[in-house]
């Protein structure tokens, strides 16, 4: 129980302190927000919410995301490529331990984006939440963590050290763009609309945007099951990988 | 003999064509400092990664304490410095000793670790604030902070000055004067001459010569022509 505490307290302090990760992580959602959000959403609405309420569904999304992705992805990636792993499995540490740890500091600094987004909304934006939305809505975009975690731990598997920061980014920022996370899904063109379905970060933001308003009202349990999917898919695909890492080193 | 601290049994290991063990026999006892000498691709890493549980021999043998390496069991027993690319860097000397004490169940103190890695007045400091010498103190800090009674040791002192060299021999001795045992893996003969007790070459993934240094040196002027001359014997 120590070494889990122990190592997710590290996990959070090496990563907060990796300003090209905490930094970037915490402040684009962050910025991106502000701006588009607050100081050109203005009062304006989107469907039937304020566009700054809308964002900070799609925002949060985005953040946690981020988080989970260059959190958990690129991390093990590196630290796999560069033998830290095997160096930690010299030691009697259970395994587990070392992507519990993973994933709960990824879901530490996804509340934190959350929180920080919660703060600018309420204070500078037009955001009407009741209290139980916001745990609600709290509560959904830091549990979605856990799918972009399972995707992000399958390409930490499956990327070198040095590829993984390039390729997160080009699977994190399109996905995000066609999800509708930076600009409305009802936005895009017909054909792109239809090609969201296949994207978790799609199901991730309709979900948080049944909270706040704004989703398109398509069915909660058909996003909670792709979301579910995608985690099962990507975390039996990482298991593969350290199956298959465990076979070059032990086979 | 049962539970000596490590023997290998004519362990083979293949990696694809490749053989890089080809019937290893190796043992180490209780207090002994064994240095295992070989030129480059003499399989001295496989033969490390095979004791640690890290590789699988494709036949043969190996036993730490009487059991398997990668049992939890055995790996409580054992301390690990290989040579790594890369340690997280921003976590500061004294939060690697704490995090790695807390896999074992009976680790050293800290201010011991500290001391018996000669990291006095760094504890605060950053990974990656350190210098290349004080970095491989800390990975022989995170190899015995968890009271360890077989420490290997994969060329700890490779890229160091002679200084760092020094100071860091001085703390194997004192590992092994506490009764403990110790599998160093070394290019540099001079280190093999001064640490240990024992010295094994294996070539080609095959023990060829092995005794104190004394004996290996036996006739040549130095060890390091003793070494040649077995190479080119072989």
């Amino acid at each position: 129980m120590r070494t889990y505490l122990l190592e997710t307290k590290y996990e959070f302090l090496k990563a907060l302190r990796m300003p090209q990760y905490s930094l970037p992580t915490m402040l684009f959602p962050v910025v991106f927000y502000v701006f588009f959000g607050v100081i050109f959403g203005g009062a304006k609405s989107a469907k039937d919410v304020t566009v700054a309420q809308y964002m900070l569904a799609t925002y949060g999304a985005f953040g946690v995301i981020g988080a989970s992705l260059f959190g958990f992805g690129v991390s093990v990636a590196i630290e796999r490529g560069q033998g830290w792993l095997e160096v930690k499995r010299t030691t009697p540490m259970p395994i587990a331990a070392y992507f519990v740890a993973k994933l709960a500091m990824a879901m530490a600094f996804s509340a934190i984006i959350v929180l920080l987004l919660f703060t600018v909304g309420t204070m500078f934006g037009d955001v009407t939440l009741t209290i139980v939305q916001g745990a609600v809505l709290f509560a959904t975009l830091v549990a979605g963590s856990i799918t972009f975690c399972a995707l992000g731990l399958a390409l930490g598997f499956l990327l070198g050290p040095n590829s993984a920061v390039p390729i997160v980014n080009l699977i994190y920022l399109p996905m995000s763009v066609l999800s509708g996370l930076w600009v409305p899904i009802w936005l895009m063109p017909k054909p792109l609309q239809e090609l969201a379905y296949w994207l978790p970060a799609y199901h991730f933001s309709q979900l948080a945007l049944h909270v706040t308003g704004g989703s398109r009202g398509e069915s909660i349990a058909m996003h909670v099951l792709a979301m579910l999917g995608t985690a099962i898919v990507f975390a039996a695909i990482a298991y593969a990988g350290y199956r298959r890492d465990e076979g070059k080193l032990y086979g | 003999m049962h539970d000596l601290p490590a023997r290998f049994t004519r362990v083979t290991k293949n990696y694809g064509p490749v053989e890089a063990l080809r019937g290893l026999d190796l043992t180490l006892g209780r207090g002994e400092l064994v240095a295992l000498l070989g030129a480059n691709g003499a399989g001295k890493t496989t033969a490390v990664r095979a004791l640690l549980g890290l590789a699988k021999p494709t036949s043969g043998e190996v036993r730490v304490f009487g059991a398997d390496p990668r049992d939890a069991s055995s790996r409580t027993r054992l301390g690990a410095v290989l040579q790594i690319a890369r340690v997280p860097e921003t976590l500061r000397v004294r939060e690697h000793i704490d995090m790695f004490s807390s896999y074992y169940p009976n680790p050293m103190p800290m201010h011991e670790v500290i001391e018996a890695a000669g990291l006095q007045g760094l504890e605060r400091r950053k990974y990656g604030e350190l210098s290349g010498g004080q970095q491989k103190r800390v990975l022989f800090a995170l190899g015995i902070c968890g009271n360890p009674e077989l420490l290997v040791l994969d060329e700890p002192t490779v890229g160091l000055d002679v200084e760092s060299r020094r100071a860091l021999w001085k703390q194997i001795r004192a590992f092994v004067a506490r009764g403990k045992s110790v599998l160093l893996t070394t290019h540099y003969l001079a280190e093999a001459e001064s640490l240990a007790n024992r010295v094994v070459v294996i070539h080609r993934g095959v023990v060829i010569k092995e005794g104190t240094p004394a004996q290996i040196k036996g006739e040549a002027a130095t060890l390091e022509d003793a070494f040649i001359d077995l190479l080119e014997a072989s």
